[in-house]
């Protein structure tokens, strides 16, 4: 598909729409539907769709994938790590309301903080679960 | 305090499982594995201690009031099983030391340590949360990061066996997730208590008996009941070691406890008794018991053998449940604990095997007990424990679990337990035959360096390990006060007396 004018163009051109929609998908989660889940798949399609288009090596070089490891990882850290504060902090586990001294605020930045560490780790692992089979392709 | 403690159980590997991930070191992933195990196991510990005399530990997560938020609700049953978990998680920790590098690759340590730690946590939450979709929740994480550990085996039937788990088991957890959403739409609840609290309301609902099949089936088919357990065998026995010994000790212990909790919490005893369901669960207890001894004693290679056994070991746990008499769910909560000792001892005995002689097949292994005397005795100690001989954790069990069969004048139970312990004589004998008495034969040694004559000594680290296991076999034998005080508790609490 590498040679396909066409392709080549809309997909330079849609990247960075799809990217943009997941970011609103993302930071517009706690108004409309939506949310880290979503988000971090729409993110991952943009990239998807530019490996297709531009082949693997291209796709690797933006996202390379010892970064996306970190990444998975530090998502679930970013969850894990807003509970633990809410604990420090004298509430329950992931109550969100004593994260800031307005529980109202506390609990819209402590659900925004959530779903980005969700997007994050779902966006690096549907990338590297397309690395991971992308690879296999040729019989070893 | 103890309130923030419970939580900290699940937390504390989910923090680290993560940055285990990173790391490809195995000595470091290692000692983060074996640290949180240690810590989770000394705080389920203290949370046992509270709770031991009918207290209950009630923390809220997120500060959500239940019914509404999800609550963890810890009584005796839940300490209990979080104990066994992260004891056994500890022990194979240490098991693991050495036994790791040599059956996974050096590159995925961090990987594989991490779904150890995932899989921990999962087994850890199911045991503590009062909520029953967020059990199915913790459900998910301990399956698939299980899934994960078993396809890492040394053999390509690692794969398969992997797959087939994977497969069976997502339907399992499928059907209890349908379930889940039928009892929910006739209920409007998803915690436990809350359900049970207003169980009439409902009960004439044509759902709600949908949804208890669902439930039963899904859990059955996790905890592998008799019909239900042909993704076991092949699951642990292809498995790294030390996921065999992790898993066959706590993953279906821990679904006999989502069943107990949903007999005895969620359903009145009274609804599934006129079901039917004790007589059906009875039958397939001693159907399960007797087939998994004859298929155990029929099996040549000792992974496999063990895997049906345990098989045979749920049969005991299903009938003590079955019996619905408070001696035979103290014998079914107390072989919770047996077991998990016995069959992590005996796995252990097979992981030190598969570590020196690359083989766990009897007739690789002929003689092969005379250069291994120590972890030979100790395996034998367990299988003896296995049997049940006095003096030994399986005996103390079997005896309540005849006793409340007798009482009961059920003679088909009482006979099906002789004939398994029958058979139990037979395959344990079948290992120590074939390890002992057997003449001795150069063992067929593979991924070894040609001119390397020397088998690999058991390290100091499994021996530990091992005799760990075998002196907790003899110790909770002799000394039975502390695990059968602790079941006793629990079975008066689940029958509300």
């Amino acid at each position: 598909m590498g040679n396909d004018l066409v392709l080549r163009v809309v997909t330079k051109w849609l990247s960075p729409i799809i990217v943009l929609f997941a970011l609103y998908v993302q930071f517009h989660g706690d108004y409309s539907p939506g949310g880290g889940f979503q988000a971090g798949v729409i993110f991952s399609s943009a990239i998807l769709l530019y490996a297709l288009t531009y082949g693997l090596d291209a796709a690797l070089k933006v996202i390379p994938e010892s970064a996306l490891k970190i990444c998975a990882s530090f998502g679930v850290l970013l969850y894990a790590g807003v509970g633990v504060v809410s604990m420090l902090k004298g509430g329950n586990f992931l109550n969100y309301s004593v994260l800031l001294s307005d529980p109202v605020a506390g609990q819209h930045i402590g659900i925004i903080i959530i779903e980005l560490g969700v997007g994050i780790t779902v966006a690096s692992v549907m990338i590297l679960l397309f690395f991971t089979f992308a690879r296999r392709v040729a019989p070893e | 305090m103890t309130e923030q403690l419970t939580i900290l159980l699940v937390v504390i590997p989910l923090l680290s499982a993560p940055i285990t991930a990173i790391f490809k070191n195995h000595l470091l992933t290692w000692a983060i594995t074996l640290s949180v195990s240690i810590v989770c196991f000394a705080i389920s510990g203290v949370i046992l201690a509270e709770v031991i005399d009918g207290k209950h530990v009630i923390y809220e997560l997120g500060g959500w009031r239940p019914p509404w938020g999800i609550e963890y609700k810890i009584d005796s049953l839940n300490a209990f099983i979080a104990l066994i978990v992260s004891g056994i998680a500890v022990v194979s920790g240490i098991f693991s030391f050495r036994s790791a590098p040599s059956e996974i690759d050096t590159t995925q340590s961090g990987l594989f340590y991490a779904a150890f730690q995932l899989c921990l946590l999962g087994l850890l939450g199911i045991a503590l949360t009062g909520d029953i979709f967020n059990l199915f929740v913790f459900l998910e994480i301990s399956s698939l990061s299980s899934y994960a550990l078993i396809s890492m085996g040394r053999k390509r039937q690692a794969l398969t066996a992997s797959f087939a788990y994977l497969i069976l088991g997502t339907i399992g957890a499928t059907f209890f997730l349908i379930g889940v959403g039928f009892l929910y739409a006739a209920s409007g609840s998803l915690n436990i208590a809350d359900i049970a609290e207003r169980f009439s309301s409902f009960e004439d609902m044509q759902l709600v008996v949908t949804a208890f099949i669902f439930i039963l089936l899904g859990i059955a088919l996790k905890a592998a009941i008799f019909p239900l357990h042909s993704w076991l065998p092949n699951a642990y026995g292809f498995a790294p070691s030390t996921v065999s010994i992790f898993l066959s000790a706590t993953a279906t212990k821990v679904s006999i406890y989502v069943l107990l909790r949903v007999l005895f919490d969620l359903y009145p005893i009274a609804y599934w008794q006129e079901l039917l369901i004790p007589q059906l669960l009875l039958v397939l207890g001693c159907v399960g018991v007797i087939y998994g001894s004859v298929r155990a004693w029929q099996q040549v290679e000792i992974k496999r053998l063990l895997a049906f056994s345990s098989v045979a070991q749920i049969g005991y746990i299903v009938i003590g449940i079955a019996l619905l008499t408070e001696t035979g769910l103290t014998a079914a909560v107390l072989h919770l604990f047996n077991h998990a000792i016995i069959k992590a001892t005996l796995f252990i005995g097979a992981g030190i095997l598969v570590y020196r002689a690359n083989s766990t097949k009897l007739s690789d292994l002929r003689g092969f007990g005379a250069s291994m005397p120590w972890t030979f005795f100790a395996m034998a100690f367990a299988g003896l424990s296995l049997i049940g001989v006095p003096g030994t954790v399986g005996f103390v069990t079997k005896w309540y679990l005849l006793e409340a069969a007798i009482q009961q004048s059920k003679w088909i139970v009482v006979g099906a337990i002789v004939i398994g312990s029958v058979f139990a004589i037979a395959y344990v004998w079948k290992i120590v035959e074939a390890l002992y008495f057997n003449s001795k034969r150069k063992i067929h040694i593979q991924h070894v360096k040609s001119g390397d004559i020397n088998i690999p000594s058991a390290s100091k680290s499994m021996g530990l390990a091992l005799w760990l296991g075998a002196i907790a076999c003899l110790y909770f034998g002799l000394f039975t006060n502390i695990p059968f005080n602790a079941a006793n508790a629990v079975a008066k609490a689940l029958l509300g007396m």
